[in-house]
Protein backbone atom coordinates (compact mmCIF):
# COMPACT_ATOMS: atom_id res chain seq x y z
CA UNK A 1 0.00 0.00 0.00
CA UNK A 2 2.56 2.52 0.85
CA UNK A 3 4.29 2.11 -2.50
CA UNK A 4 0.94 3.12 -4.19
CA UNK A 5 1.55 6.18 -2.40
CA UNK A 6 5.05 6.74 -3.01
CA UNK A 7 4.32 6.06 -6.51
CA UNK A 8 1.90 9.05 -6.57
CA UNK A 9 4.09 11.37 -4.96
CA UNK A 10 7.15 10.13 -6.64
CA UNK A 11 5.19 10.87 -9.99
CA UNK A 12 3.77 14.12 -9.62
CA UNK A 13 7.46 15.38 -8.21
CA UNK A 14 8.89 13.76 -11.56
CA UNK A 15 5.90 15.85 -13.51
CA UNK A 16 6.15 19.06 -11.66
CA UNK A 17 9.97 18.95 -11.78
CA UNK A 18 9.23 18.57 -15.79
CA UNK A 19 7.48 21.52 -15.90
CA UNK A 20 9.59 23.16 -14.28
CA UNK A 21 12.45 22.64 -16.25
CA UNK A 22 10.54 23.88 -19.02
CA UNK A 23 9.31 27.08 -17.84
CA UNK A 24 12.78 28.07 -15.60
CA UNK A 25 14.12 31.31 -16.03
CA UNK A 26 17.39 30.87 -15.68
CA UNK A 27 20.39 27.53 -16.29
CA UNK A 28 20.66 26.30 -12.65
CA UNK A 29 17.22 26.21 -12.39
CA UNK A 30 16.62 24.14 -15.50
CA UNK A 31 19.54 22.27 -14.28
CA UNK A 32 18.34 21.86 -10.95
CA UNK A 33 14.94 20.50 -12.12
CA UNK A 34 16.18 17.87 -14.45
CA UNK A 35 18.51 16.41 -11.48
CA UNK A 36 14.93 16.61 -9.67
CA UNK A 37 12.84 14.65 -12.26
CA UNK A 38 15.74 12.50 -12.92
CA UNK A 39 16.27 11.07 -9.13
CA UNK A 40 12.18 10.72 -8.63
CA UNK A 41 11.29 9.66 -11.83
CA UNK A 42 14.41 7.19 -11.45
CA UNK A 43 12.80 6.02 -7.93
CA UNK A 44 9.64 6.13 -9.22
CA UNK A 45 10.36 2.67 -12.05
CA UNK A 46 12.66 1.41 -8.65
CA UNK A 47 9.42 1.38 -6.27
CA UNK A 48 7.30 0.38 -9.49
CA UNK A 49 9.91 -2.54 -9.86
CA UNK A 50 9.06 -3.38 -6.72
CA UNK A 51 5.79 -3.12 -5.81
CA UNK A 52 3.58 -6.07 -4.96
CA UNK A 53 6.86 -8.11 -4.17
CA UNK A 54 6.39 -10.49 -1.02
CA UNK A 55 8.28 -9.05 1.80
CA UNK A 56 9.63 -10.77 4.87
CA UNK A 57 8.74 -9.31 7.89
CA UNK A 58 11.94 -9.29 9.74
CA UNK A 59 12.67 -8.73 13.14
CA UNK A 60 16.25 -6.75 12.88
CA UNK A 61 15.68 -4.61 16.39
CA UNK A 62 18.58 -7.33 17.66
CA UNK A 63 21.49 -5.50 15.38
CA UNK A 64 22.62 -2.19 14.89
CA UNK A 65 21.19 -0.16 11.25
CA UNK A 66 25.18 -0.29 9.94
CA UNK A 67 24.51 -0.01 6.52
CA UNK A 68 23.56 3.62 6.34
CA UNK A 69 27.26 3.95 8.31
CA UNK A 70 29.01 2.62 5.95
CA UNK A 71 27.46 4.12 3.18
CA UNK A 72 28.03 8.00 4.83
CA UNK A 73 31.54 6.82 5.64
CA UNK A 74 32.48 6.37 2.19
CA UNK A 75 30.39 9.64 1.02
CA UNK A 76 32.85 11.43 3.79
CA UNK A 77 35.93 10.38 2.14
CA UNK A 78 34.69 10.74 -1.41
CA UNK A 79 33.65 14.27 -0.99
CA UNK A 80 36.58 15.17 1.48
CA UNK A 81 38.67 14.47 -1.47
CA UNK A 82 36.52 16.75 -3.94
CA UNK A 83 36.25 19.13 -1.54
CA UNK A 84 40.69 19.61 -0.72
CA UNK A 85 40.92 19.23 -4.51
CA UNK A 86 38.56 22.31 -4.93
CA UNK A 87 40.26 24.26 -2.25
CA UNK A 88 43.72 22.96 -3.59
CA UNK A 89 42.53 24.30 -7.11
CA UNK A 90 41.31 27.72 -6.04
CA UNK A 91 44.61 29.00 -3.76
CA UNK A 92 46.28 28.25 -6.90
CA UNK A 93 44.15 30.18 -8.73
CA UNK A 94 44.41 33.16 -6.13
CA UNK A 95 48.62 32.24 -6.91
CA UNK A 96 48.14 32.45 -10.73
CA UNK A 97 45.47 33.64 -11.86
CA UNK A 98 45.84 32.34 -15.19
CA UNK A 99 44.04 29.34 -13.83
CA UNK A 100 40.70 30.78 -14.24
CA UNK A 101 40.70 29.91 -17.71
CA UNK A 102 39.15 32.16 -20.22
CA UNK A 103 37.00 28.90 -21.59
CA UNK A 104 35.21 28.35 -18.21
CA UNK A 105 34.86 31.67 -17.82
CA UNK A 106 31.26 32.09 -15.31
CA UNK A 107 31.58 28.65 -14.36
CA UNK A 108 34.64 27.61 -12.91
CA UNK A 109 36.40 30.88 -11.90
CA UNK A 110 37.29 31.12 -8.30
CA UNK A 111 33.93 33.05 -7.45
CA UNK A 112 31.79 30.63 -8.64
CA UNK A 113 34.28 27.53 -7.41
CA UNK A 114 34.73 29.23 -3.90
CA UNK A 115 31.52 28.44 -2.31
CA UNK A 116 31.81 25.01 -4.13
CA UNK A 117 34.83 24.48 -2.03
CA UNK A 118 33.38 25.93 1.71
CA UNK A 119 30.44 24.10 1.04
CA UNK A 120 31.37 20.84 -0.10
CA UNK A 121 34.34 20.79 2.76
CA UNK A 122 31.82 22.04 5.61
CA UNK A 123 28.49 20.83 4.38
CA UNK A 124 29.58 17.47 2.61
CA UNK A 125 32.71 16.02 3.79
CA UNK A 126 31.69 17.07 7.62
CA UNK A 127 28.01 16.58 7.00
CA UNK A 128 28.34 13.26 6.05
CA UNK A 129 31.08 12.75 9.02
CA UNK A 130 28.56 14.22 11.36
CA UNK A 131 25.75 11.87 10.03
CA UNK A 132 27.78 8.87 9.65
CA UNK A 133 29.28 9.03 13.56
CA UNK A 134 26.24 10.41 14.97
CA UNK A 135 23.94 7.37 13.68
CA UNK A 136 27.00 4.83 14.31
CA UNK A 137 27.39 6.41 18.31
CA UNK A 138 23.31 7.27 19.19
CA UNK A 139 22.93 3.30 18.28
CA UNK A 140 26.11 2.18 20.51
CA UNK A 141 25.20 4.52 23.27
CA UNK A 142 21.80 4.08 23.40
CA UNK A 143 21.89 0.27 23.01
CA UNK A 144 19.28 0.41 20.34
CA UNK A 145 18.77 0.34 17.26
CA UNK A 146 18.38 3.13 14.96
CA UNK A 147 14.39 4.43 15.34
CA UNK A 148 12.48 4.72 12.04
CA UNK A 149 13.62 2.06 9.82
CA UNK A 150 14.75 3.31 6.12
CA UNK A 151 14.60 6.99 7.69
CA UNK A 152 18.06 6.92 7.89
CA UNK A 153 18.61 6.10 4.55
CA UNK A 154 16.38 8.38 3.37
CA UNK A 155 18.13 11.33 5.69
CA UNK A 156 21.66 10.20 3.96
CA UNK A 157 20.30 10.17 0.39
CA UNK A 158 18.02 13.21 0.39
CA UNK A 159 21.53 14.90 1.90
CA UNK A 160 23.21 13.93 -0.79
CA UNK A 161 20.35 15.04 -3.40
CA UNK A 162 20.85 18.74 -1.34
CA UNK A 163 24.86 18.95 -1.76
CA UNK A 164 24.59 17.99 -5.68
CA UNK A 165 21.61 20.29 -6.17
CA UNK A 166 23.75 23.18 -4.10
CA UNK A 167 27.00 22.31 -5.97
CA UNK A 168 25.22 22.26 -9.68
CA UNK A 169 23.68 25.22 -8.50
CA UNK A 170 26.79 27.36 -7.69
CA UNK A 171 29.05 26.52 -10.81
CA UNK A 172 26.18 27.90 -12.61
CA UNK A 173 25.22 31.17 -10.74
CA UNK A 174 22.62 30.37 -8.51
CA UNK A 175 23.37 32.20 -4.91
CA UNK A 176 21.52 34.01 -2.25
CA UNK A 177 24.77 35.38 -1.16
CA UNK A 178 25.04 34.54 2.07
CA UNK A 179 28.13 33.03 3.10
CA UNK A 180 27.77 29.21 3.77
CA UNK A 181 24.11 29.67 3.17
CA UNK A 182 24.52 30.08 -0.64
CA UNK A 183 21.81 27.62 -1.54
CA UNK A 184 19.00 29.00 -2.85
CA UNK A 185 15.27 28.94 -1.87
CA UNK A 186 14.14 25.19 -2.87
CA UNK A 187 17.65 23.39 -1.78
CA UNK A 188 17.03 25.68 1.58
CA UNK A 189 13.53 23.90 1.65
CA UNK A 190 14.51 21.10 0.85
CA UNK A 191 17.69 20.33 3.42
CA UNK A 192 14.52 21.62 6.21
CA UNK A 193 13.08 18.37 5.30
CA UNK A 194 15.63 16.19 5.59
CA UNK A 195 17.10 18.15 8.79
CA UNK A 196 13.87 17.33 10.11
CA UNK A 197 13.85 13.94 9.21
CA UNK A 198 17.36 13.11 10.62
CA UNK A 199 16.28 14.80 14.10
CA UNK A 200 13.61 12.62 14.20
CA UNK A 201 15.91 9.92 13.72
CA UNK A 202 18.19 10.75 16.19
CA UNK A 203 15.93 11.75 18.95
CA UNK A 204 13.97 8.17 17.77
CA UNK A 205 16.47 6.33 18.65
CA UNK A 206 17.24 8.39 22.20
CA UNK A 207 13.86 7.77 23.27
CA UNK A 208 14.15 3.90 22.91
CA UNK A 209 17.37 3.59 24.65
CA UNK A 210 18.49 1.09 26.38
CA UNK A 211 20.96 2.93 28.81
CA UNK A 212 19.11 5.06 31.39
CA UNK A 213 21.75 7.53 30.76
CA UNK A 214 21.65 9.87 27.65
CA UNK A 215 25.61 9.53 26.97
CA UNK A 216 27.53 13.32 26.59
CA UNK A 217 28.17 12.97 23.04
CA UNK A 218 24.98 12.61 22.15
CA UNK A 219 24.28 15.71 24.13
CA UNK A 220 26.43 17.65 21.96
CA UNK A 221 25.01 15.99 18.59
CA UNK A 222 21.30 16.75 19.50
CA UNK A 223 22.08 20.54 20.50
CA UNK A 224 24.09 19.94 17.06
CA UNK A 225 21.11 19.24 15.63
CA UNK A 226 18.59 21.21 16.78
CA UNK A 227 20.06 24.47 16.44
CA UNK A 228 21.69 24.03 12.84
CA UNK A 229 17.37 23.86 12.17
CA UNK A 230 17.25 26.62 13.70
CA UNK A 231 19.66 28.53 12.39
CA UNK A 232 18.96 26.99 8.93
CA UNK A 233 15.50 28.36 8.89
CA UNK A 234 15.54 31.67 10.35
CA UNK A 235 18.77 32.63 8.10
CA UNK A 236 16.99 31.03 5.30
CA UNK A 237 13.72 33.27 5.51
CA UNK A 238 13.22 34.75 1.76
CA UNK A 239 10.65 34.91 -0.94
CA UNK A 240 11.09 33.41 -4.26
CA UNK A 241 10.95 36.04 -7.46
CA UNK A 242 9.24 33.09 -9.56
CA UNK A 243 8.45 29.56 -8.37
CA UNK A 244 10.00 28.77 -11.59
CA UNK A 245 13.01 30.49 -11.06
CA UNK A 246 16.13 30.03 -8.18
CA UNK A 247 16.36 34.09 -7.77
CA UNK A 248 14.87 34.88 -4.17
CA UNK A 249 15.22 38.57 -1.86
CA UNK A 250 15.87 37.94 2.04
CA UNK A 251 13.03 38.77 4.04
CA UNK A 252 15.46 40.99 6.32
CA UNK A 253 17.51 43.68 4.62
CA UNK A 254 20.13 46.27 5.96
CA UNK A 255 21.92 45.51 9.19
CA UNK A 256 19.34 43.28 10.63
CA UNK A 257 20.43 40.82 7.72
CA UNK A 258 23.82 41.29 8.36
CA UNK A 259 23.04 40.40 12.41
CA UNK A 260 21.09 36.99 11.27
CA UNK A 261 23.42 36.09 8.58
CA UNK A 262 26.57 36.29 11.33
CA UNK A 263 24.78 34.59 13.87
CA UNK A 264 23.86 31.50 11.51
CA UNK A 265 27.29 32.42 10.07
CA UNK A 266 28.99 31.70 13.52
CA UNK A 267 26.82 29.03 15.19
CA UNK A 268 27.67 27.11 11.88
CA UNK A 269 31.38 27.41 13.14
CA UNK A 270 29.89 26.81 16.94
CA UNK A 271 26.98 24.18 16.37
CA UNK A 272 28.09 22.64 13.11
CA UNK A 273 31.95 22.41 13.21
CA UNK A 274 32.26 22.90 16.79
CA UNK A 275 29.47 20.69 18.84
CA UNK A 276 28.83 18.00 16.29
CA UNK A 277 32.65 16.96 16.59
CA UNK A 278 32.58 17.29 19.87
CA UNK A 279 29.99 14.65 20.22
CA UNK A 280 32.66 12.77 17.78
CA UNK A 281 35.30 13.56 20.77
CA UNK A 282 33.73 12.73 23.77
CA UNK A 283 32.89 9.06 21.69
CA UNK A 284 36.13 8.39 19.81
CA UNK A 285 38.82 9.09 21.55
CA UNK A 286 37.52 7.36 24.25
CA UNK A 287 37.07 4.25 22.48
CA UNK A 288 40.60 4.30 21.02
CA UNK A 289 42.59 5.29 24.11
CA UNK A 290 40.24 2.34 25.48
CA UNK A 291 39.44 4.53 28.80
CA UNK A 292 36.32 6.53 29.82
CA UNK A 293 36.55 10.32 29.81
CA UNK A 294 38.43 12.05 32.22
CA UNK A 295 36.30 13.96 33.86
CA UNK A 296 32.34 13.30 33.09
CA UNK A 297 31.22 16.30 35.38
CA UNK A 298 33.38 18.38 33.43
CA UNK A 299 32.44 17.17 30.30
CA UNK A 300 28.50 18.14 31.27
CA UNK A 301 29.67 21.78 32.46
CA UNK A 302 31.98 21.39 28.72
CA UNK A 303 28.42 21.15 27.20
CA UNK A 304 26.08 23.67 28.68
CA UNK A 305 28.79 26.50 29.02
CA UNK A 306 29.46 25.85 25.45
CA UNK A 307 26.03 25.91 23.97
CA UNK A 308 24.99 29.19 26.02
CA UNK A 309 27.98 30.93 25.47
CA UNK A 310 28.58 30.32 21.62
CA UNK A 311 25.33 31.14 20.27
CA UNK A 312 26.32 34.97 21.51
CA UNK A 313 29.06 35.37 19.70
CA UNK A 314 28.00 35.94 15.87
CA UNK A 315 28.80 39.66 16.61
CA UNK A 316 32.41 39.78 16.25
CA UNK A 317 31.99 39.66 12.54
CA UNK A 318 30.88 43.23 12.48
CA UNK A 319 33.16 45.23 14.46
CA UNK A 320 33.16 48.50 12.43
CA UNK A 321 30.06 47.94 10.94
CA UNK A 322 26.46 49.83 10.82
CA UNK A 323 25.61 47.02 13.93
CA UNK A 324 25.55 49.51 16.71
CA UNK A 325 28.40 49.13 19.06
CA UNK A 326 26.96 47.69 21.95
CA UNK A 327 26.07 44.55 20.20
CA UNK A 328 29.54 44.16 18.69
CA UNK A 329 30.67 44.56 22.06
CA UNK A 330 28.23 42.26 23.44
CA UNK A 331 29.72 39.66 20.92
CA UNK A 332 33.24 40.33 21.63
CA UNK A 333 32.87 39.75 25.19
CA UNK A 334 30.96 36.23 25.02
CA UNK A 335 33.63 35.49 22.13
CA UNK A 336 36.60 35.84 24.87
CA UNK A 337 34.24 34.15 27.83
CA UNK A 338 34.28 31.35 25.30
CA UNK A 339 37.79 30.41 26.22
CA UNK A 340 36.54 28.45 28.62
CA UNK A 341 34.70 26.22 28.06
CA UNK A 342 36.47 25.42 24.81
CA UNK A 343 39.86 24.68 26.54
CA UNK A 344 38.18 22.79 29.31
CA UNK A 345 36.75 20.73 26.29
CA UNK A 346 40.24 20.64 25.22
CA UNK A 347 41.96 19.48 28.32
CA UNK A 348 39.04 16.85 28.90
CA UNK A 349 39.97 15.24 25.75
CA UNK A 350 43.78 15.24 25.60
CA UNK A 351 43.58 14.48 29.62
CA UNK A 352 41.28 10.79 28.79
CA UNK A 353 44.63 9.93 27.88
CA UNK A 354 46.12 10.22 30.82
CA UNK A 355 48.01 7.36 31.92
CA UNK A 356 47.78 5.86 28.07
CA UNK A 357 50.05 8.58 26.87
CA UNK A 358 52.45 5.43 25.51
CA UNK A 359 49.85 5.01 22.83
CA UNK A 360 50.81 7.77 20.75
CA UNK A 361 53.92 6.25 20.29
CA UNK A 362 52.50 3.35 18.87
CA UNK A 363 48.87 3.95 17.78
CA UNK A 364 49.12 6.83 14.83
CA UNK A 365 45.26 6.80 15.09
CA UNK A 366 45.14 8.25 19.17
CA UNK A 367 47.97 10.64 17.46
CA UNK A 368 45.32 12.17 14.75
CA UNK A 369 42.57 12.66 17.56
CA UNK A 370 45.10 14.34 20.09
CA UNK A 371 46.72 16.75 17.60
CA UNK A 372 42.94 17.51 16.42
CA UNK A 373 42.57 18.08 20.09
CA UNK A 374 45.46 20.94 20.14
CA UNK A 375 44.84 22.48 17.31
CA UNK A 376 40.70 22.52 18.58
CA UNK A 377 42.26 24.42 21.42
CA UNK A 378 45.03 26.27 19.18
CA UNK A 379 42.25 27.78 16.80
CA UNK A 380 39.95 28.30 19.86
CA UNK A 381 42.47 30.62 21.43
CA UNK A 382 43.30 32.49 18.09
CA UNK A 383 39.65 33.11 17.27
CA UNK A 384 38.86 34.79 20.48
CA UNK A 385 41.97 37.01 20.05
CA UNK A 386 41.01 37.80 16.77
CA UNK A 387 37.45 39.09 17.72
CA UNK A 388 38.62 41.39 20.39
CA UNK A 389 37.91 45.14 18.52
CA UNK A 390 41.80 46.09 18.00
CA UNK A 391 43.04 42.97 17.08
CA UNK A 392 40.03 42.66 14.74
CA UNK A 393 40.83 46.24 13.05
CA UNK A 394 44.37 44.48 11.81
CA UNK A 395 43.26 41.22 11.18
CA UNK A 396 39.48 41.64 9.12
CA UNK A 397 39.52 41.33 5.65
CA UNK A 398 42.92 39.54 5.65
CA UNK A 399 44.30 36.38 5.28
CA UNK A 400 44.57 36.24 8.98
CA UNK A 401 40.96 34.97 9.19
CA UNK A 402 41.38 31.99 6.22
CA UNK A 403 44.29 31.19 8.07
CA UNK A 404 42.54 30.97 11.39
CA UNK A 405 39.31 29.09 9.69
CA UNK A 406 41.54 26.51 8.47
CA UNK A 407 43.66 25.60 11.62
CA UNK A 408 40.04 24.96 12.98
CA UNK A 409 38.36 22.75 9.79
CA UNK A 410 41.55 20.99 8.66
CA UNK A 411 43.23 20.64 11.93
CA UNK A 412 40.55 20.40 14.28
CA UNK A 413 37.48 19.20 12.31
CA UNK A 414 39.74 17.01 9.59
CA UNK A 415 42.03 15.31 11.73
CA UNK A 416 39.23 14.11 14.52
CA UNK A 417 37.08 12.88 11.51
CA UNK A 418 39.90 10.84 9.69
CA UNK A 419 40.35 9.63 13.13
CA UNK A 420 36.93 8.50 13.54
CA UNK A 421 37.23 6.94 9.65
CA UNK A 422 40.10 5.06 10.94
CA UNK A 423 38.05 3.54 14.02
CA UNK A 424 35.13 3.32 12.10
CA UNK A 425 35.99 1.24 8.76
CA UNK A 426 37.79 -1.84 10.60
CA UNK A 427 34.57 -2.04 12.76
CA UNK A 428 32.00 -1.70 10.09
CA UNK A 429 33.51 -3.97 7.58
CA UNK A 430 34.14 -6.67 10.40
CA UNK A 431 38.11 -6.41 10.28
CA UNK A 432 40.43 -7.29 12.50
CA UNK A 433 42.48 -4.54 11.44
CA UNK A 434 43.43 -1.44 9.37
CA UNK A 435 45.23 -1.98 6.18
CA UNK A 436 48.29 -0.25 7.11
CA UNK A 437 49.46 1.98 10.15
CA UNK A 438 52.32 3.22 8.21
CA UNK A 439 50.26 4.60 5.42
CA UNK A 440 48.07 6.40 8.71
CA UNK A 441 51.39 7.75 10.19
CA UNK A 442 52.12 9.19 6.43
CA UNK A 443 48.77 10.47 6.49
CA UNK A 444 49.11 12.26 9.90
CA UNK A 445 52.23 13.45 9.05
CA UNK A 446 52.02 15.21 5.14
CA UNK A 447 48.56 16.66 6.88
CA UNK A 448 50.41 18.10 10.03
CA UNK A 449 53.38 19.39 7.93
CA UNK A 450 50.49 20.96 4.90
CA UNK A 451 48.35 22.88 7.86
CA UNK A 452 51.04 24.40 9.60
CA UNK A 453 52.28 25.39 6.04
CA UNK A 454 48.80 26.73 5.67
CA UNK A 455 48.52 28.53 8.59
CA UNK A 456 51.95 29.93 8.98
CA UNK A 457 51.76 31.46 4.99
CA UNK A 458 48.66 32.71 5.78
CA UNK A 459 49.60 34.59 9.35
CA UNK A 460 52.85 35.95 7.80
CA UNK A 461 50.34 37.64 4.50
CA UNK A 462 47.54 38.45 6.77
CA UNK A 463 49.60 40.45 9.25
CA UNK A 464 51.54 42.14 6.43
CA UNK A 465 48.34 42.95 4.04
CA UNK A 466 46.80 44.41 7.14
CA UNK A 467 49.86 46.45 7.99
CA UNK A 468 49.72 47.40 4.41
CA UNK A 469 46.68 48.58 4.26
CA UNK A 470 46.91 51.09 7.45
CA UNK A 471 50.18 52.35 6.53
CA UNK A 472 50.17 56.25 6.33
CA UNK A 473 52.67 58.59 4.96
CA UNK A 474 53.61 61.69 7.01
CA UNK A 475 51.21 64.17 4.93
CA UNK A 476 48.41 61.22 6.10
CA UNK A 477 48.10 59.66 2.50
CA UNK A 478 48.32 55.54 2.05
CA UNK A 479 51.24 54.54 1.16
CA UNK A 480 50.19 51.21 -0.54
CA UNK A 481 48.07 50.66 -3.29
CA UNK A 482 45.23 47.75 -3.11
CA UNK A 483 47.36 45.67 -6.11
CA UNK A 484 50.66 46.45 -3.93
CA UNK A 485 49.00 43.99 -1.47
CA UNK A 486 48.07 41.56 -4.22
CA UNK A 487 51.82 41.65 -5.64
CA UNK A 488 53.73 41.06 -1.97
CA UNK A 489 51.52 38.04 -1.25
CA UNK A 490 52.32 35.91 -4.22
CA UNK A 491 55.19 33.76 -2.10
CA UNK A 492 53.12 33.22 0.54
CA UNK A 493 50.01 31.76 -1.94
CA UNK A 494 52.32 29.37 -3.57
CA UNK A 495 53.17 27.98 0.50
CA UNK A 496 49.77 27.84 1.02
CA UNK A 497 48.48 26.06 -2.20
CA UNK A 498 51.47 23.57 -1.82
CA UNK A 499 50.22 22.96 1.99
CA UNK A 500 47.02 22.31 0.30
CA UNK A 501 48.56 19.66 -2.04
CA UNK A 502 49.67 18.12 1.04
CA UNK A 503 46.97 17.80 3.05
CA UNK A 504 45.19 16.68 -0.10
CA UNK A 505 47.95 13.86 -0.85
CA UNK A 506 47.32 12.59 2.84
CA UNK A 507 43.73 11.99 2.25
CA UNK A 508 43.95 10.16 -0.76
CA UNK A 509 46.28 7.97 1.36
CA UNK A 510 43.45 7.11 3.66
CA UNK A 511 41.34 6.47 0.76
CA UNK A 512 43.77 3.97 -0.25
CA UNK A 513 44.19 2.67 3.17
CA UNK A 514 40.68 2.14 3.98
CA UNK A 515 39.99 0.70 0.58
CA UNK A 516 42.54 -1.58 0.95
CA UNK A 517 41.62 -2.49 4.51
CA UNK A 518 37.81 -3.57 3.45
CA UNK A 519 39.85 -5.68 0.33
CA UNK A 520 42.71 -7.17 2.17
CA UNK A 521 42.35 -7.17 5.96
CA UNK A 522 41.63 -10.22 7.48
CA UNK A 523 37.72 -10.31 8.71
CA UNK A 524 37.23 -10.64 12.03
CA UNK A 525 36.58 -14.49 13.12
CA UNK A 526 33.25 -15.04 14.14
CA UNK A 527 34.21 -17.19 17.63
CA UNK A 528 31.22 -15.98 19.83
CA UNK A 529 27.83 -14.72 19.03
CA UNK A 530 28.57 -11.23 19.99
CA UNK A 531 29.31 -10.17 16.17
CA UNK A 532 26.44 -9.13 14.55
CA UNK A 533 24.58 -11.55 11.84
CA UNK A 534 24.64 -9.62 8.88
CA UNK B 1 5.06 49.55 24.23
CA UNK B 2 6.43 48.44 21.02
CA UNK B 3 7.57 44.96 20.06
CA UNK B 4 11.43 45.49 20.12
CA UNK B 5 11.49 47.38 23.87
CA UNK B 6 8.54 44.67 25.84
CA UNK B 7 11.48 42.00 24.03
CA UNK B 8 14.51 43.74 25.20
CA UNK B 9 12.91 44.69 28.40
CA UNK B 10 12.09 41.23 28.78
CA UNK B 11 15.78 39.52 27.52
CA UNK B 12 17.46 41.80 29.86
CA UNK B 13 15.99 41.15 32.81
CA UNK B 14 13.84 37.75 33.82
CA UNK B 15 15.01 35.56 30.98
CA UNK B 16 18.76 36.57 31.42
CA UNK B 17 18.06 35.60 35.11
CA UNK B 18 16.17 32.39 34.17
CA UNK B 19 19.06 31.45 32.19
CA UNK B 20 22.11 32.61 34.72
CA UNK B 21 19.90 30.50 37.31
CA UNK B 22 19.93 27.47 35.22
CA UNK B 23 24.06 27.89 34.43
CA UNK B 24 24.16 27.81 38.44
CA UNK B 25 21.80 25.53 39.15
CA UNK B 26 23.74 22.98 36.46
CA UNK B 27 27.16 23.54 38.37
CA UNK B 28 25.30 23.11 41.54
CA UNK B 29 24.00 20.17 40.60
CA UNK B 30 26.98 18.27 38.71
CA UNK B 31 29.17 18.93 41.96
CA UNK B 32 26.26 17.61 44.21
CA UNK B 33 27.11 14.83 46.73
CA UNK B 34 28.09 11.50 45.82
CA UNK B 35 27.72 13.20 41.66
CA UNK B 36 31.74 11.33 41.19
CA UNK B 37 30.38 8.18 42.06
CA UNK B 38 27.03 8.75 40.53
CA UNK B 39 29.27 9.71 37.09
CA UNK B 40 31.30 6.95 36.60
CA UNK B 41 28.79 4.45 35.26
CA UNK B 42 27.80 7.00 33.06
CA UNK B 43 31.28 7.51 31.82
CA UNK B 44 31.21 3.38 30.85
CA UNK B 45 28.52 3.47 28.13
CA UNK B 46 30.72 3.76 25.02
CA UNK B 47 32.10 0.34 26.49
CA UNK B 48 28.79 -1.36 26.78
CA UNK B 49 26.97 -2.76 23.70
CA UNK B 50 29.65 -2.57 21.34
CA UNK B 51 28.27 -5.23 19.14
CA UNK B 52 24.43 -5.29 19.03
CA UNK B 53 21.36 -3.94 21.17
CA UNK B 54 20.73 -5.04 24.60
CA UNK B 55 18.10 -7.45 24.45
CA UNK B 56 15.83 -5.71 26.66
CA UNK B 57 15.10 -2.86 28.70
CA UNK B 58 14.21 -5.27 31.92
CA UNK B 59 17.88 -7.00 31.46
CA UNK B 60 19.90 -3.42 31.30
CA UNK B 61 17.34 -2.47 34.13
CA UNK B 62 18.63 -5.47 36.19
CA UNK B 63 22.52 -5.09 35.60
CA UNK B 64 22.09 -1.48 37.09
CA UNK B 65 20.44 -2.85 40.34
Amino acid sequence: MTNYIKLIVLGLITLFALIAANYARDLAYLVNALTIALVAGGLFLWTLRHTDEPTRDVDLSGEYFDGVIRAGVIATALWGVVGFLAGTFIAFQLAFPGLNFEWAQGFANFGRLRPLHTSAVIFAFGGNALIATSFYVVQRTSAARLWGGNLAWFVFWGYQLVIVLAATGYLLGATQSKEYAEPEWYVDLWLTVVWLAYLAVFLGTIVKRKEPHIYVANWFYLSFIITVAMLHVVNNLSIPVSIFGSKSVQVFSGVQDAMVQWWYGHNAVGFFLTAGFLGMMYYFVPKQAERPVYSYKLSIIHFWALIFIYIWAGPHHLHYTALPDWAATLGMVFSIILWMPSWGGMINGLMTLSGAWDKLRTDPVIRMMVISIGFYGMSTFEGPMMSIRAVNSLSHYTDWTIGHVHSGALGWNGMITFGALYFLVPKLWNRERLYSLSLVSWHFWLATIGIILYAASMWVTGIMEGLMWREVDANGFLVNSFADTVAAKLPMYVVRGLGGVMFLSGAIVMCYNLWMTVKRSPAVEATNSTVPAE
Amino acid sequence: METYSLLREFADSWMLLLLFAFFVGMVVWVFRPGSSKAYDDPAGIPFRHDDKPAAARREADAKEA
